[in-house]
């Protein structure tokens, strides 16, 4: 939870600045145009640097938004406090439609899709009849209250840094929730989110549409402020601009978009009066200027400039200890005693010619632990995410206490009560142990992407910290609990992963590889943690290199050898079977 | 509408989608061995054309100083980041191809400016010097940022197309200019009237795709280039000296933008900022082919030169609206059989 203060000491700052004596009114304008793409730039931020979703399209929306009250209050004569919930609402809406094209696009095409439509919608912009082609709207009313007219740039700076400082105050608490999370783990790819009840797909369409309604609020501002609107300013050139003031801000950081937003602005104007008193006579110096400067502080500082002025601040300790005491409700299931809990049967995967998973049938009774072995390539993860619904079986079926899951996807099968960590870590490094646990939970929490902004989320947010605090506790990692998950060893992000499986409140646990990394001491705490999960109702089912630690732990152990089950039995009988030990050891000549 | 018509649209678009083939060739061979999404091709394209103009004007064309301070900037950073371990043959190495090369390329330039040279040196001096500023810009902008993720790289790319165009501005001044045919005659077939310009495009185009085709399919330094696009690390750990893989895609990229531009200046009068719109044309062309595929680049290509000539003839004040929207129909179509794969960023 990050302090209130500082942003009420920039506030007071922010509002203390007009009063000023001496105050040069141009310096007011400038800070109009800062707070007008600062509010672009912190939708971005959101898009790009946390969602990883690059756009270069959000001048298109500050242009959606404009021309939304331009005409509105034009040619209608709408009062423009009724057009701000209009533009707002077409930004929104077409932010919709364009995302549901863009947001599937995976990688580069991404970036380059939206630069493509939003070059698109630039034309369109100069081309339409009653946007008034490239001429664009003029005369548009002025905002106003009562009989105050905001008509000078001094009087329209509060409307836009309330809308600014708000906005932030939003997105921060929006980023602080379990909506929030869900989207910071978007960028390290769609698996492990997933994995834990994240639809990928809605919470990318869910931030496109936040920067674009920022990017509305931007327009319909900077409407007002101009009192005219032309096509210029929301072509592909500024939406690039966009993008790299939130890239020179650090784009991982709400307030690197205001940042940017002044660096940027500033710069422009100083190198646009100044220059031409050095370097008399040349047209497009600051363009030549700017460009350089922006490449050499790439160079410099390639995370942007906030991160890099944060780095010298003391750093914080960690936020206090959650309290533990505030349950969270357990999923609604039937009680599982005995029986059944997870069938594969005859289960095939092939990859084009491969055949990764031979029709491999076994099941996993309620209360015991499973091992499933053998050696590299023999098709045990592919086990693990044929399961899981992270790929779906050629042919063959997998069933959940009786039910059939072949085609569901991983996003239902973990509300069947099934949880799993990855073979290759997925956590997301730069959030703390606590905020990648709590991931876990997110099927138990309830609260959407509005209540988290205006905070109404608070409870439900304080039992899901709770039980992700319990889990960390549980597993022997409260010490780590405010790190970030970046910074502890393999050996102990295994079982942070492990913490938030748990989380996930399962019937059945799938751990690929859990001791890889672990220390001896480590690997018997792991082996009593999992008798002690079994001995309390919870089935296991794990993947493992180490055969003292499986040969100690499973009641059953079933050996894979290239996709293809060839032995099933208890850890004695496994031990002197000589099918097994010829796939482990070779043959002896 | 009546098939001459028809058959006129089509070559006009065959024409302008060869080069815009080109230049989608050049932005997916960038990408993939450098991921950088090359915005100042639209600038080599401008630079190569307006050099040409120049120089078969008359007139000394500023590129050439650009190409010398530009490689005395790439020196430096040679001798800074090599300033632990500083040998002579790396620092006359260095200095051959980033300072005497520009160097001796500005002073025939310089003789040649003041007498109307021949089309063919015209030629000859705007691809060498497009290629050399090329080269030097990756030494510059780009090898520092290599490591760095595919967004940084973007931005980066685009600071040096602000600068560029700036240059561009100050180079060549804000009149269009036009060069001479690098083929002049022409001959007529049935209604259709081909002329030697047009048929050097085509011809270039088709030898450019058939040599990238041959370079990547059956050379070493084409496999090391594609290796580097695969898997970096891999790649060095091999022995492929990235950087190298990297200053190749910069020097091919470069000539193609050049060759693009000295194609399609003699057809219609290009100004400093035109680039730009022409390297994104470009672009989608290259997002069809999803940057990775060659042929299906060139194909798409052809189908937006020829989009853009008939929607140019029937609704010309939505060309570009038309042109870019064609985009979107594809990334649906894309986005709906893309198959659900893992990515990791960063």
């Amino acid at each position: 939870m990050q302090s209130r203060l500082p942003i009420l000491i920039f506030a007071a700052l922010m509002a203390a600045i007009p009063f000023v004596p001496g105050m040069p009114p141009f310096w007011i304008v400038l800070l109009d145009n800062i707070g007008l793409a600062a509010l672009v730039a912190m939708g971005l931020v959101l898009l790009t640097g946390v969602g990883g979703l690059t756009s270069f399209g959000q001048a298109a929306f500050v242009g959606f938004g404009a021309y939304t009250t331009a005409v509105l209050s034009t040619a209608y004569g709408l009062s423009p406090w009724l057009t701000l919930p209009l533009s707002l609402l077409v930004s929104g809406s077409l932010a919709v439609l364009l995302g549901l094209i863009t947001v599937r696009l995976s990688g580069h095409y991404l970036p380059l899709g939206t630069l493509a439509w939003g070059l698109g919608l630039f034309y369109l912009f100069s081309k339409l009849e009653f946007l008034g082609r490239n001429d664009g709207i003029s005369a548009i009313p002025p905002l106003s209250i009562g009989t105050f007219k905001m008509l000078s740039p001094g009087s329209i700076y509060y409307a836009i840094w309330v809308a600014v400082i708000l906005s932030a105050l939003l997105t921060m608490n929006l980023l602080d929730s379990r909506t929030g999370r869900a989207i910071r783990a978007l960028r390290r790819g769609h698996v492990a989110a997933e994995a834990f009840g994240v639809h990928t797909p809605r919470a990318k369409l869910l931030v496109f549409i936040h920067a674009a309604v920022l990017a509305g609020l931007s327009g319909w501002l900077y409407a007002h402020l101009q009192r005219a609107v032309n096509p210029t300013p929301f072509g592909a050139q500024a939406g690039i601009e966009y993008l790299f003031i939130a890239v020179v801000g650090g784009a991982g950081y709400v307030w690197g978009g205001v940042l940017g937003a002044a660096i940027v602005v500033v710069l422009k104007e100083v190198l646009q009066s100044y220059l031409p008193l050095i370097l008399p006579g040349s047209g497009q110096v600051e363009t030549i200027v700017f460009g350089l400067m922006l490449v050499a502080l790439l160079q410099l500082a390639p995370g942007g400039l906030w991160p890099w002025l944060m780095s010298f601040l003391p750093e914080r300790t960690g936020g206090g200890k959650p309290d533990t005491s505030l349950e969270l409700e357990s999923r609604t299931r039937s009680p599982v005693q005995s029986g059944v809990l997870l069938q594969v049967e005859k289960a095939r995967k092939q990859f084009g010619g491969v055949v990764a998973v031979n029709n491999v049938s076994f099941d996993v009774q309620a209360r015991e632990i499973v091992a499933l072995i053998g050696p590299n390539g023999a098709g045990k993860s592919t086990t693990f995410n044929l399961i899981t619904g992270v790929l779906s079986a050629t042919s063959g079926s997998v069933s959940v206490l009786g039910r059939k899951v072949d085609k569901a996807p991983p996003q239902e099968i973990v509300k069947l009560g099934i949880s799993r960590t990855f073979q290759h870590v997925k956590l997301v490094p730069d959030m703390t142990v606590l905020e990648n646990v709590a991931i876990g939970a997110h099927l138990r929490g309830h609260s959407g992407p509005i209540a988290s902004m205006l905070r109404l989320d608070r409870t439900d947010e304080a039992k899901l910290l709770a039980e992700a605090a319990r889990q960390i506790e549980r597993v022997g990692l409260t010490e780590q609990m405010h790190q970030l998950a970046g910074s502890l060893s393999l050996g102990q992000q295994r079982i942070v992963e492990i913490a938030r499986a748990l989380c996930v409140d399962p019937m059945l646990l799938l751990l690929d590889e859990p001791a890889a990394g672990l220390r001896h001491m480590e690997k018997q705490r792991l082996a009593a943690l999992l008798r002690d999960l079994r001995d309390g109702g919870m089935s296991v089912l794990l993947v493992e290199h180490d055969m003292g630690f499986v040969m100690n732990l499973a009641d059953r152990i079933v050996v894979l050898d290239f996709g293809t089950k060839i032995a099933e039995g208890t850890p004695a009988t496994i031990k002197t079977n000589p099918e097994v030990i010829k796939a482990y050891l070779g043959v002896a000549a | 509408m009546n098939t001459t018509i028809m058959l006129f649209l089509v070559q006009d678009g065959i024409t302008n989608g060869a080069i815009y083939a080109l230049l989608g060739l050049a932005l997916v061979l960038v990408f993939a061995v450098t991921r950088v999404i090359l915005i100042p091709q639209g600038e080599f394209v401008t630079y190569g054309a307006l050099t040409y103009a120049s120089l078969a004007a008359g007139q000394m064309p500023g590129t050439a100083k650009l190409a010398l301070a530009l490689g005395i900037g790439a020196f430096a950073f040679d001798l800074f980041v090599a300033r632990k371990a500083l040998h002579a043959r790396l620092i006359v190495r260095s200095f051959v191809t980033n300072i005497v090369l520009p160097g001796i390329v500005l002073a025939l330039t310089v003789y040649f400016a003041s007498e109307k040279p021949p089309v063919a040196i015209c030629i000859a001096l705007s691809l060498v010097i497009v290629a050399m500023i090329g080269v030097y810009l990756y030494r510059i902008a780009f090898q520092p940022l290599a490591h760095t993720s595919v967004l940084v790289l973007l931005i980066a790319s685009v600071g040096v197309h602000l600068a560029l165009q700036g240059l561009g501005l100050l180079f060549f001044g804000a009149e269009g200019q036009r060069g001479p045919a690098v083929l002049s005659g022409a001959f007529t077939a049935g209604t259709l009237r081909f002329t030697g310009q047009s048929i050097t495009v085509y011809a270039i185009t088709i030898a450019f795709i058939v040599g990238l085709w041959l370079f990547f399919g059956l050379t070493l330094y084409g496999k090391a280039l594609r290796a580097t696009a695969v898997n970096r690390l891999g790649a060095r750990l091999a022995g492929i000296r990235t950087t190298l893989s990297g200053q190749i895609a910069f020097l091919l990229a470069s000539v193609i933008g050049a060759l693009s531009g000295i194609m399609i200046v003699p057809i219609t009068t290009l100004y400093y900022d035109s680039g730009f719109l022409i390297g994104l044309k470009g672009f989608v062309a290259a997002i069809i082919g999803g940057l990775v595929s060659y042929p299906l680049t060139a194909v798409a290509a052809l189908v937006v030169g020829i989009v853009e000539a008939f929607s140019s003839f029937y609704a010309s004040n939505y060309k570009e609206v038309i042109v870019f929207m064609l985009l979107i129909p594809v990334l649906l179509l894309r986005s709906l059989a893309a198959p659900a794969v893992e990515e990791e960023k960063d």
